[in-house]
């Protein structure tokens, strides 16, 4: 029963970043036609990080986990839809990007609580160098400089 | 009418680079069009805020130099049809005149409209609010913060604030905002509401793209926008913490 629930929470909580990622691709102005599948890798970013979490990863492994998958699904829209890769990357990076970090970082260091703030600061930095790695990793992968070396000559 | 190759390159440089391209693309594009003109010769060197790049073409060499400022509107929908133009021109499709001509209608192409824009802002701060852990009321006041976000940071637009500033003072507007409306009795949790709001100014665009640089060796690129992504980071941490100090002084600490 208990597992269930958690299913359906999690379902429930991909929808809503599908929703919130296609949101930031009208923000960035992405064509019409690539709002399903920004939203889909928004939507998978954030499923796999919910997974990730919740096997008792971590906020930072479970960033890097999630970013991973994120930038695998970004470059295989990016073949198949012919479109940059940044289209999907920028807009379903954003569920993960810390904002929750930067939040209580500030909320801290202005309350007073410094051992708190530099807490809250050093997890933030870490969670953007999980999803640096994430995304370093999956684009460098070699197909995707063999793709574009042999198109250009 | 003589169009020169370079030009158009050159312009598609820039065109990719103001709406928020990585180096690498930036680099590529320039010299497939120019490979596929033929001219002869053509070295770039791109920054996040500059090319630099000469090139001879019909036995004459032209020099040419850019700074632009660094603009803070992403267009990804320009990036893409920058990126269509120049596989078709690799192609083979376009005389320069026509490829010139389509790309100065992609320089034009619209922004989304204002209406859409804010809806989307909201529909987003509402989601993110509901993401990180707030219950539904939460969602729906983080959706008129989300509102009044895009708003300000229209009317700020359009007036050419600096970068530094709009951060501070849009992050200190949602934080105000949502600490204003939980004290009318309106939400459940501050910082859900405040969390979900925020993450339309979180520079997560900053950082993808210096990651892509830094990890294509564009070191000094790279290095630019992840110290961009840092000082907005700071400034909207900035913006949070002070007015939530200032509230909680106002209101003897009621908030949290």
């Amino acid at each position: 029963m208990n597992d269930i629930h958690t299913l359906l929470n999690w379902l429930l909580q991909t929808g809503v970043a599908f929703v919130s990622t296609i949101a930031f691709a009208i923000i960035f102005h992405t064509p019409r036609r690539e709002w399903l599948y920004a939203g889909l890798t928004g939507g998978a970013g954030w499923l796999l990080y919910l997974i990730a979490s919740g096997m008792g990863g971590g906020v930072v492994f479970a960033s890097f986990f999630a970013t991973l998958a994120l930038a695998w699904l970004s470059r295989v829209f990016s073949f198949s839809r012919k479109a940059p890769v940044t289209v999907f990357l920028i807009c379903g990076i954003f569920p993960l990007v810390p904002g929750a970090g930067i939040y209580y970082t500030g909320y801290y260091f202005f309350m007073g609580s410094n051992a708190q703030a530099l807490d809250k600061g050093l997890e933030t930095i870490k969670i953007a160098v999980a999803i640096a790695l994430g995304i370093g990793i999956v684009l460098s992968m070699p197909q995707f400089f063999f793709t574009f070396k042999r198109k250009k000559n | 009418m003589s169009v020169s190759v370079l030009e158009l390159s050159f312009l598609m440089g820039e065109t990719l680079l103001e709406n928020g391209a990585e180096i690498s693309r930036v680099q590529e594009t320039m010299e497939r069009v120019a490979d596929a003109y033929h001219i002869d010769s053509l070295n770039i060197y791109v920054l996040t805020n500059a090319i630099f790049a000469t090139g001879v073409e019909n036995g004459v060499e032209h020099s040419a130099k850019l700074k632009h400022v660094p603009s803070t509107s992403t267009h990804l929908g320009r990036i893409c049809a920058v990126n269509q133009l120049s596989r078709e021109i690799v192609q083979g499709l376009h005389p320069v005149e026509e490829a010139v001509s389509i790309l100065a209608d992609i320089r034009q192409m619209p922004y989304s409209p204002l209406p859409l824009a804010v809806f989307s802002c909201a529909v987003g701060s509402a989601a993110f609010s509901f993401l990180f852990g707030g219950s539904w009321f939460d969602a729906c006041v983080a959706f008129f913060c989300g509102i009044a976000l895009e708003l300000y940071l229209h009317y700020v637009g359009k007036r050419n604030m600096s970068k530094f500033l709009t951060n501070l003072s849009a992050s200190a507007l949602v934080t105000f905002c949502g600490g204003v409306l939980l004290l009318l009795g309106l939400g459940d949790n501050m910082d859900k509401i405040i969390i979900g709001s925020i993450i339309r100014l979180v520079p997560g665009v900053a950082l993808t793209t210096s990651i892509r640089d830094l990890f294509h060796g564009d070191y000094l690129s790279g290095a630019i926008r992840m110290l961009d992504a840092i000082l907005v980071g700071g400034c909207i941490a900035v913006g949070v913490g002070f007015v939530v100090r200032v509230l909680s002084m106002l209101t003897g600490g009621m908030l949290l």
